[in-house]
């Protein structure tokens, strides 16, 4: 399978562009740290809601958690968007296994995706405790 | 031999003969004893499950007493997961890393040998003290009051120290593990052609950095109440049990995943051989293996579920729990996908994968059950539990071991295993645990309570039980079978031939038998299934033909390369066989056992003894000067022999090691922040008549100011030195000691000059405990100026080789980190609060 794809020649074109994650391992770590981040302040602010203010009324709570995933989700979706444009670029083939810096570049643009795709399911599912559950307890 | 070159190799790499075996760092020596000896403690696990079966094969049996049983459960917990289930991944990394990614060696072999010494003394201690009946009963989770107020003994203090002993060995195998990942691959081996396997490892190793240093931080807590009587969880006196579970919980969640990523790694690596195929969705497994490690930090409180908490905080750790099944369901369709595709290799090997994949989907679906709160209200504590656990263990974790022991045997001895014998421990081990642990779950949810010595007749729990021993007598049978599968003797069998199973990676270009230099010549690599999708490559290695297939010096050199790309970057001299591991290991040990006991002087005489010898090892073996910059390593390439900064491993060691250290400080003003949380008096003037003082606003301040100063002059002396400006180094240098001593000084200062009584209330006792943290912290930062300035007088360091100021250095920002966030809680939160 892939020594089939390895005889394709490599677009040389893309050598010069811009690469958005060019040589960073850490780009790809970046989306489920936005959820790792939204997840913790969720978290805490509930707790702290919880146990020092919040008697039955949730709507402050619910609007913090508002503020926080309006910042959160438009982080992940912009990087798992500049991921999807950067691994689709040159419409490469799967699965990303030419030795050749380019191909590294989309196979992290890939991996990035799906990370940020993983990421806004799972901050979804977070906000979506705070939609139906009406109370602290 | 006829090439001189591999002579001289063979010579470098060539194991130590006689009793000096012993002194062995290489990975593949200290590989063998770290398997061996996890796969000991779990045979000594496994009896002690057996012999928890005999005691419930009957209703209101004797056989055992509560105590003996508690003791019996408990350690079958730990010895699993803290003796087995972590260590058995950190030896079969140490083992196959290296060889997969075309290395000599791990970065720090010695380092390698330190960790694996101080698991066996660790372990040892741990396990003995069942057999003098005064080991640990509170369970693998030691849930505090009853293990702080309600048992006497030593058994909790064992636990506590021995296993934080081999849980700090485990972060220093994390440190070797990330660093090798990184920065020991073969040239041209870029992050998108590593083996799976370095994926998942580098996963995992940056999971134990972050999770085990929670539990260490909650090991310090609960031991400074046993000892010191410091109330961290002593309700009377402001203190919450809840903290312990939170950090407890914080370490335990992660460690599932910590356990079972390495052993799918296997799967991952073992599936395209005998798919005879590459794997299908690369990218979509690493998704899977670092969309898991994330996820897996935010599942804890799914432990928690019946202790009280606001629900929606129970909400939000169930959704956590039900996405985490997302990636975890990725992975096991790509094998699967991957297994439809090629033309697949039937043997025990495979079999033993599926059944692995099987029992694991089984006990992962159950998992998604107990997730949903509650269900969870329903099922927690019983028996439904513990059959839910051991699918997930035993299928994501023990099957795919023993395919990877069937797998890599050939790897490690030159022999293969037994089909027929391999058929006979299959069939016994699957249909044996599933007789074991099925009616579990039938008996759980009938209501049987886990951990409880015995069960009344008369209730339906009889036969699910019965049959439950019976099945684990199979599932043990099996492993002996296995057992003596693998220690048969195997002298007429013939070797097997070179990469016996037709594998595509490089661990298997290796000659059988093996020769302990680990590959002939480091490759250049262009594929991500080299042996199979890289001509004539296994010849050119064996000729010599790529990079370092000679040690003109007779020294160990493996290669460095860059981390993205695997660009060249340094010919690592990496240091040979050596027994201050052992040492260092041994007195470090005596440190905690002794501690145990409250045996103080033996146990600070072990401690300057461990200090004495681990600058020894450094102050010998590392940052060495070498004869000359540079060496040909081959290919008319030349690298140079010592760099610092980024581009050094040790400059990498130590952010990596400073990152879990400061995790574990974390989790200590994470427990500052919960108590002021859940408790509405959580800084009262007085607490039973005494009056109750942290450590004032001036002296905490003074001391970051002065840790500033200390910083300063750090950085100033590093610049110094690389100007090569000796008496600006030297006179900088103290300046930054004095400061440093000053600013512990002045830390401490507050709290005693306010006659603060860490045992009074809980207020008291965390001030206590942030102030022994970084103070102990300066200590070391201070020591660390010391040896920097010794290295400079004895000729060890100068203006080009200064990796060691710029380590410390790199240590001193994290430093300054603690002491700025210690001194400003301490001082201005009380203010706010």
């Amino acid at each position: 399978m892939s020594e089939s794809v390895n005889q394709q020649p490599v677009p040389l074109h893309e050598h010069g562009q811009r690469r958005p994650m060019k040589k960073r391992l850490w780009w790809i770590a970046i989306s489920p740290s936005v959820w790792a981040i939204h997840f913790l302040a969720c978290y805490i602010t509930a707790a702290v809601w919880c146990e020092k203010i919040g008697e039955g009324n949730l709507r402050p709570l619910q609007i913090s958690v508002g503020i926080y995933t309006a910042i959160a989700l438009p982080v992940i979706i912009w990087v798992g968007y500049s991921s999807y444009r950067n691994f689709r670029r040159g419409d490469p083939p799967v699965p990303y296994d030419f030795d050749d810096p380019t191909d590294r570049t989309h196979f992290f643009g890939f991996t990035a995706f799906l990370l940020s795709s993983l990421s806004v399911v799972a901050t979804l599912f977070t906000v979506l405790v705070f939609v139906l559950v009406g109370s602290c307890d | 031999m006829k090439d001189p070159r591999a002579d001289r190799l063979l010579k470098a790499w060539e194991t130590p003969k006689g009793w000096r075996y012993w002194s062995a760092v290489n990975n593949s020596e200290v590989g063998l004893w770290y398997t061996l000896t996890a796969f000991a403690f779990f045979l000594f696990g496994g009896v002690l499950a057996l012999i928890m079966r005999v005691q419930l094969a009957l209703p209101d049996n004797d056989w055992l007493t509560p105590d003996q049983y508690n003791q019996i459960f408990t350690m079958h917990g730990s010895v699993m997961m803290f003796l087995f289930a972590v260590p058995i991944l950190e030896a079969i990394s140490i083992m196959l890393l290296p060889e997969m990614l075309g290395a000599r060696d791990l970065p720090f072999p010695r380092l390698s040998a330190y960790g694996y010494w101080c698991f066996l003394i660790g372990g040892v201690f741990v396990c003995g003290s069942l057999l003098f009946g005064v080991g640990p009963r509170g369970g693998w989770f030691m849930y505090p009051p009853m293990t702080t107020e309600y048992q006497d003994g030593i058994g909790p203090d064992i636990w506590l120290l021995g296993l934080s002993f081999i849980e700090i060995a485990s972060i220093a195998a994390a440190v070797e593990l990330i660093v090798g990942v990184l920065k020991c691959r073969p040239p041209g081996m870029r992050l998108n052609l590593i083996p799976l396997y370095a994926w998942y490892i580098l996963v995992v190793a940056v999971m134990i950095l972050f999770a085990f240093p929670p539990l260490i931080a909650g090991d310090l807590l609960m031991e400074l109440e046993r000892a010191m009587d410091w109330p961290f969880f002593d309700v009377e006196r402001g203190g919450d049990p809840m903290l312990w579970q939170h950090l407890f919980w914080i370490f335990g969640h992660p460690e599932v995943y910590i356990v079972f990523l390495p052993s799918i790694a296997l799967v991952a690596m073992m599936v395209p051989t005998f798919a005879r195929t590459p794997m299908a969705g690369y990218g979509w497994i690493v998704l899977a293996a670092v969309g898991t490690g994330f996820l897996s930090f935010g599942l804890w409180v799914h432990h928690m579920f019946t202790t009280g908490l606001p629900g929606i905080s129970i909400g939000i750790f169930s959704a956590a729990s039900e996405a985490v099944a997302i990636p975890t369901g990725v992975q096991i369709f790509c094998f699967i996908a991957t297994l439809l595709v090629g033309r697949v290799q039937r043997n025990v090997c495979l079999k033993f994968i599926l059944a692995g994949l099987a029992t694991f989907i089984i006990g992962g679906l159950t998992g998604v059950m107990v997730a949903i709160a509650p269900f969870d209200y329903q099922a927690h504590d019983t028996y439904f539990i513990v059959g839910h656990l051991h699918y997930v263990l035993i299928g994501g974790t023990i099957f795919p071991i023993v395919a990877g022991f069937y797998y890599y045997y050939p790897f490690v001895t030159g022999k293969q295993l037994s089909e027929r014998l391999g058929n006979i421990t299959f069939w016994l081990m699957l249909i044996g645990f599933n007789v074991a642990f099925f009616p579990m779950h039938i008996a759980g949810l009938m209501g049987m309570p886990r951990r409880v010595y015995t069960f009344p007749g008369g209730m339906g729990f009889e036969w699910p039980n019965l049959i439950s021993s019976i099945g684990a007598f199979g599932l043990g049978a099996g492993f002996l079978v296995l057992l003596w599968d693998v220690f048969r003797p195997k002298g007429k069998q013939p070797l097997v031939p070179r990469n016996v199973w037709n594998a595509g990676t490089l661990e298997w270009s290796g000659e059988v038998p093996d020769q302990p230099w680990g590959i002939r010549s480091i490759p250049i690599i262009n594929s991500r299934y080299p042996l199979w999708e890289q001509e004539n490559l296994r010849a050119d290695i064996d000729a010599g033909n790529f990079y370092l297939p000679d040690a003109e010096e007779g020294r160990r050199e493996t290669l460095v390369t860059s981390a993205v790309d695997a660009e060249l970057m340094q010919c690592l001299r990496v240091p040979g066989p050596s027994f201050l591991p052992f040492w260092a290991a041994v007195f470090t040990g005596g440190v905690f056992i002794f501690s145990t006991y409250h045996w103080w002087i033996p146990a600070g005489c072990c401690s300057a003894l461990s200090f004495a010898t681990i600058v020894t090892w450094l102050w010998t073996g590392t940052a060495e000067i070498p004869e000359k910059e540079t060496k040909p390593v081959g290919l008319d390439q030349s690298l140079p022999l010592y760099v610092s900064g980024p581009a050094a491993v040790g400059w990498w060691a130590m952010f990596i090691t400073m990152l879990g250290d400061m995790t574990a400080f974390i989790s200590l003003v994470f427990g500052y922040f919960f108590y002021w949380t859940v408790h509405e008096d959580f800084l009262p003037e007085q607490w039973n008549g005494e009056p109750v003082v942290g450590a004032g606003t001036i002296w905490p301040l003074v001391s970051v100011g002065l840790a500033v100063v200390a910083w300063c002059a750090v950085v100033m002396a590093r610049r110094l030195n690389r100007g090569n400006h000796s008496v600006g180094f030297y006179s900088s240098s103290l300046l930054a000691v004095a400061a440093t001593v000053a600013s512990g000084a002045a830390l401490v200062w507050g709290p005693y000059s306010n006659g603060l009584d860490p045992t009074v209330h809980v207020y008291s006792s965390t001030t206590g405990v942030l102030v022994l943290w970084t103070v102990v912290h300066l200590a070391l930062g201070a020591t660390m100026l010391v040896y920097c300035i010794a290295r400079r007088l004895f000729g060890k360091m100068d203006a080009m080789h200064d990796a060691d100021i710029v380590n410390v250095t790199l240590g001193w920002h994290f430093l300054l980190l603690t002491v700025a966030i210690t001194g400003s809680v301490l001082a201005l939160f009380p203010w706010v609060a």
